[in-house]
C-alpha cells in the first residue's frame, strides 16, 4: 500500500510508480472549501502503520481521480480542479478512529443524479485495503447542486393541505401479519384501522405480489376499505400501496393502477435502488400521488459505528431523490436508534437550514434552498402509552405508525386505532395549553382513559413494554467537532 | 355519525375554556386566526365560507372568542371551525384547525359505488344532507 513506501528522496510528482496520495495533491491542509463544493465527513480506521493523513488522502483520491499508480494522462487535464481534497483530519478521542473532511468540486458530479453522486463518493473506497473501516458520516450538499434535483414530489406542507390534516402527527399502522393474509382479509384490517381513527394504513416492505395475495386484488380490496372509511368518518384516508416490483415497467403498471383507483399514496422500498426511486418521484409528482419510502435493507450499512453510511446521509440523498415519506426511527420503539442521532435525522429531513451540531451528529451546515421537507415516519414497536415521549422527541410533523399497537388491541382493530388517536389529540391539547407533557404525560393519558375505554385497555395491556437496549450508533461526545 | 375532521374530533366537545386555550396558543405563536363555517363538510371541501377575513396581528383573545360565538349564533346548523395560519417562510400554511361547533344532527356520508370493468369500482362520497335536498 502506498503509505508504507517511504522513498529515499522526494520523488517528482510525475515519476512513474507509486507516490503517496497525500503528496499527489489529495491532502491540502490550507484548502478552503468553496461555497459550491460538496463536502464529506468520513470516519476512518487506518490499518496499522498507515498514517491517518495518508489514509484520508487515499479516500479523497479513490473517490475522485486517483488510481493506485501515477498516470501521465493526468497531465492532459486540469487535474488539480478534479482532485478531491482532504483538508482536515481529526482524531476521535479515546479510539483508533479519525474524521476526515474532504471537499469535492461540483464538476465531479452529474446534475440531479443520486446514482452518479453515490458512485463517486461511496463507489470504490469502502473496500480499500489500507483502511480497516470507513463510514460516511455526513455530507454538505450546496444549493448549486440541490437545485438540480426535483426533491420531494409534494413535501410536508402540500401533503397536509391535500389531506386536510393540521396541527397533529399523522397516524398509521402496518397491516399484520405482514405475510399470508388473503386480499379480502387484508382489506378488513385496513377498513377497521382507518374507520377507528388512523389516517393511513400500510403495506409492509415485503408485501409485493405473492401467491397468497396478488397485487391487483390487494389494491382493489384496500381501496374499497379506504373509501368506506372515508365515508364513515368524513376524513381523507389512505393506504400505502406498495408498488415495489422487479422492473420499472411493472412498478409503473402498479402505480398507474393505484392512481386510477384514486389512492392518495403509493409506496416503494429502498431496495429498488436510487435511480428507480428518482423515477418514481417524478411519477408521483406527475400523478399527484404521495410517495412513501420504506428503508428496507438500510440496517446492513447504517448501523455499525465505524463502517458504512450514516442514516443522516441516506436522509439527505432521499430528500434530493424526492420521496415524501421516509422511515427515520422512533428512539423508543423496537428498532435501533439513539434519541440524539434521531433528532439529527428528523432535522435533516424537515428543516430548511441546519447548523453544525455535534450532539446530533451534524458535521456541516446545510442549506436546503427551500426544497420541500420529507415527512419522517416513526414505526416499530411503539404504542399509545409512549405518546408524550414520542411527541416530545419527534414533534408533530411525523407519521407515527402503530402496527401491533393498533391491531393487537384486545377489543379490536378499530378500538386500537381510536386509542392511538385519543392519545395523540389529548397530548397535543395538553402541549398547546403549555403543560409539561414529558413529565405529566402518564397522568394526562390516565385522565383521558377515564372516558375512553379504548385508551384504558391499551394503556393497561402495554404498560410494561419498553425496548431499552444500548444503541450501537451514537454521536461522538459533545465537543469533538468544531467545524 | 360524528365527523372527525379537525385536530380534536376524538376528544369530547371542548368547553369554552378549552377552546380559549387553543385560540391563545395560536395568538401566542403569532398565527393569523380565522373562523370558517359550512353546511357541506365533504372531506374534499377545501373552501368553507369565511367568517370575515383572517385576523392578522390579533392579540385580542376576548375579541376572537366573541367572533366564534357570533358565527355559531348566525349558523347554528352549520359546522364551524377555527384555524391558525403561519405565514413563516417554508411553512405558509395552516398550523392548527379544529371544529368548535356541529349541527345537532350529523347526517354523515353516503358511499356511492359505480361498478366498472375488471372489478374496478368508481367511488363517490356524498353528504347525506345534500342527498336529501
Amino acid at each position: 500500500m502506498a503509505s508504507n513506501i517511504k522513498p529515499a528522496e522526494k520523488k517528482s510528482r510525475w515519476a512513474s510508480g507509486i507516490t503517496p496520495y497525500a503528496e499527489m495533491g489529495y491532502y491540502n491542509a490550507d484548502y478552503e472549501p468553496k461555497a459550491t463544493d460538496i463536502l464529506c465527513a468520513f470516519r476512518l480506521v487506518p490499518q496499522p502503520g498507515v498514517e491517518p493523513i495518508e489514509a484520508s488522502a487515499a479516500v479523497a483520491g479513490e473517490s475522485s481521480t486517483a488510481t493506485w499508480t501515477v498516470v501521465w494522462t493526468d497531465r492532459l487535464t486540469p487535474y488539480e480542479h478534479y482532485q478531491a481534497k482532504c483538508y482536515r483530519v481529526d482524531p476521535v478521542p479515546g479510539t483508533d478512529q479519525y474524521i476526515a473532511y474532504i471537499a469535492y468540486d461540483l464538476d465531479l458530479f452529474e446534475e440531479g443524479s443520486i446514482a452518479n453522486l453515490t458512485s463517486s463518493i461511496i463507489g470504490n473506497v469502502f473496500g480499500f485495503k489500507a483502511l480497516k473501516a470507513l463510514r460516511l458520516e455526513d455530507m454538505r450538499i450546496p444549493p448549486h447542486y440541490t437545485k438540480t434535483f426535483q426533491g420531494p414530489a409534494h413535501g410536508i406542507v402540500m401533503e397536509r393541505e391535500y389531506l386536510n390534516k393540521f396541527g397533529r402527527p399523522l397516524l398509521g399502522a402496518t397491516v399484520k401479519p405482514k405475510l399470508g393474509l388473503s386480499a379480502r382479509n387484508y382489506g378488513r384490517v385496513v377498513y377497521e384501522a382507518l374507520r377507528g381513527g388512523l389516517d393511513f394504513t400500510k403495506d409492509d416492505e415485503n408485501i409485493n405480489s405473492q401467491p397468497f395475495m396478488r397485487w391487483r386484488d390487494r389494491f382493489l380490496f384496500c381501496m374499497e376499505a379506504v373509501n368506506h372509511a372515508v365515508a364513515a368518518t368524513g376524513e381523507i384516508k389512505g393506504h400505502y400501496l406498495n408498488v415495489t416490483a422487479a422492473t420499472m415497467e411493472e412498478m409503473y403498471e402498479r402505480a398507474d393502477f393505484a392512481a386510477e383507483l384514486g389512492s392518495v399514496i403509493v409506496m416503494i422500498d429502498l431496495t429498488i435502488g436510487y435511480t428507480a426511486i428518482q423515477s418514481m418521484s417524478k411519477w408521483a409528482r406527475r400523478n399527484g400521488v404521495i410517495l412513501h419510502l420504506h428503508r428496507a435493507g438500510h440496517g446492513t450499512y447504517t448501523r455499525q459505528k465505524t463502517h458504512g453510511v450514516n442514516f443522516r446521509v441516506i436522509s439527505k440523498w432521499m430528500r434530493l431523490a424526492g420521496v415524501d415519506h421516509i422511515h427515520a426511527g422512533t428512539a423508543v420503539g423496537k428498532l435501533e436508534g439513539d434519541p440524539n442521532a434521531i433528532r439529527g435525522y428528523y432535522n435533516t429531513l424537515r428543516a430548511n437550514t441546519l447548523k453544525v451540531d455535534p450532539s446530533q451528529g451534524l458535521y456541516f451546515e446545510q442549506d436546503w434552498a427551500s426544497m420541500p421537507a420529507v415527512m419522517p415516519v416513526a414505526s416499530g414497536g411503539i404504542h399509545a402509552g409512549q405518546m408524550h415521549q414520542l411527541l416530545d422527541l419527534l414533534g408533530e410533523d411525523v407519521v407515527m405508525q402503530f402496527g401491533g399497537g393498533t391491531i393487537g388491541h384486545p377489543d379490536g382493530i378499530a378500538q386500537g386505532a381510536t386509542a392511538n388517536r385519543v392519545a395523540t389529540e389529548v397530548m397535543i391539547q395538553a402541549r398547546n395549553e403549555g403543560r409539561d407533557i414529558l413529565n405529566e404525560g402518564p397522568e394526562i393519558l390516565a385522565k383521558a382513559a377515564r372516558w375512553s375505554p379504548e385508551l384504558r385497555t391499551a394503556l393497561e395491556i402495554w404498560k410494561d413494554v419498553s425496548f431499552n437496549y444500548e444503541s450501537t450508533d451514537v454521536p461522538d461526545a459533545v465537543g469533538t467537532l468544531t467545524v | 355519525m360524528r365527523i372527525t375532521q379537525g385536530t380534536f374530533s376524538y376528544l369530547p366537545d371542548f368547553t369554552e375554556e378549552e377552546v380559549r386555550a387553543e385560540v391563545r396558543y395560536c395568538l401566542d405563536n403569532g398565527w393569523a386566526f380565522s373562523i370558517e363555517h359550512t353546511g357541506d363538510p365533504h372531506p374534499r371541501n377545501a373552501y368553507w365560507e369565511m367568517w370575515g377575513l383572517p385576523m392578522f396581528d390579533a392579540s385580542d383573545l376576548d375579541g376572537a372568542m366573541h367572533q366564534i360565538d357570533e358565527c355559531r349564533k348566525a349558523f347554528p346548523d352549520d359546522y364551524v371551525k377555527v384555524n391558525g395560519f403561519d405565514r413563516t417562510l417554508g411553512r405558509q400554511t395552516t398550523m392548527l384547525s379544529f371544529i368548535v361547533h356541529r349541527p345537532k344532527e350529523e347526517p354523515g356520508f353516503y358511499l356511492e359505488r359505480t361498478e366498472g370493468q375488471d372489478r374496478r369500482i368508481q367511488y363517490t362520497i356524498r353528504h347525506k344532507a345534500k342527498l336529501a335536498s
